[in-house]
């Protein structure tokens, strides 16, 4: 068997993960995204399973529609990477499945973006309906900052910046939750706490361990099985704690970090992301 | 050359082939890189001195070029 793993930027999860499939003896093969030229029809990749790790999510989702074209399993799949990579498609899967999530609203303009943040009420967040670790957020807290980042993101921004992602804002209790999926199983969680609103760890939050409740492993399953099309995968959900006591989802990230995470939880996420794509891999030879 | 003499020789060549294979000198700055011993293709090295992100891309003799700057989709 030979695992197939797509980057181009090693970082620390990459090196670990390497390592994994090195203590489990199983050989790898890294795939550099960069060098792909594939001749459509005739592309013949020589691996048993595309484990994509990609830090570009556009590189990745195309690597992975040829290497599902040339019959060649993935983990994440095509249909999953592409509903998490894309926070529209994502709410929509999570709303299709019924899975709890914040107020969203789509905006194709300006103009369009303002009644929504309006009929959502203030506190709202603008995303980048692409996008990570953070990256461009913005909390709107008022008519005055809606009306100045509408115009900026109209006036300066990109094509993809004139699709507005709004979602109403939640008071977080100082922190939230970075739960990881392996197939359907919540296997650990980690508190990202901070006392910015933007908790992310790649933003300064502070990891510590968080016990897998039942609510977290099921509301994590509904989520898994609502953005994979019923497979699951390796996934890592971000959790809100409604001041209700409910959990939103707010993301899925589906080329996880977790280098902050082993120690804190005390579980070896990659070996057990290895082993997953190592069973997918036997899947398909059964399959055949 | 006596053998105890041959053993020096090449425990001299391997010391500085490993040096050879754990250094680097930042395209930047010209500061010596802190290169870990388990180095790998595309990881990322911070220089030190000047700050810069450089990807490797040959690991014997090590070469680096500066790495890309991070774009819009980036990330997990």
């Amino acid at each position: 068997m030979n695992i197939g793993i797509l980057c181009s930027r090693v970082r620390v999860e990459e090196k670990l993960l390497f390592e994994a499939f090195e203590q489990i003896g199983v050989p790898t093969t890294r795939i550099d995204e960069r060098t792909i030229a594939a001749q459509i029809g005739s592309y013949l990749p020589e691996v048993d399973v595309l484990f994509e790790r990609s830090i570009s999510a556009s590189a990745g989702l195309v690597a992975l529609q040829l290497f599902e074209a040339a019959g060649i399993p993935t983990v994440n799949t095509h249909h999953t990477s592409e509903t998490c990579a894309d926070k529209i498609r994502t709410s929509i899967a999570l709303a299709r499945a019924g899975v709890p999530q914040p107020r969203t609203e789509i905006a194709l303009s300006a103009e369009a973006a303002f009644e929504s943040i309006e009929r959502l009420g203030y506190p709202v967040v603008i995303k980048p309906p692409v996008g990570s670790w953070g990256r461009l957020l913005a909390r709107i807290n008022d008519r005055d900052a809606a009306e100045a980042v509408l115009e900026h993101k109209e006036v300066l921004g990109g094509v993809n910046h004139q699709i507005f992602y709004i979602q109403e804002f939640i008071a977080k209790p100082g922190r939230d939750i970075r739960a990881f999926v392996i197939g359907t199983d919540c296997i650990c969680a980690i508190y990202r706490t901070s006392p910015h609103w933007i908790t992310n760890t790649a933003r300064g939050g502070v990891a510590t361990n968080c016990s897998v409740t039942d609510e977290i492993a099921d509301v994590c399953r509904q989520a898994a099985l609502a953005v994979s099309g019923g497979q699951g995968g390796l996934l890592a959900l971000d959790l809100f704690e409604a001041p209700d006591g409910g959990l939103l989802v707010c993301e899925v990230n589906h080329t996880m970090e977790f280098r902050n995470s082993i120690t804190t939880t005390g579980v070896n996420i990659p070996e057990r992301m290895a082993r997953y794509v190592v069973e997918a891999a036997e899947r398909r030879a059964v399959a055949l | 050359m006596c053998p105890y003499s041959l053993l020096i020789t090449r425990y001299s060549l391997l010391m500085e082939t490993r040096k050879t294979m754990n250094t680097g000198t930042c395209i930047e700055c010209g500061a010596a890189l802190n290169v870990p011993a388990d180095v790998m293709m595309g990881e990322i090295l911070p220089c030190a001195d000047c700050g810069v992100e450089l990807e490797v891309t040959h690991l014997t003799p090590l070469a680096v070029e500066l790495a890309p700057q991070e774009m819009e989709d980036w990330g997990e």
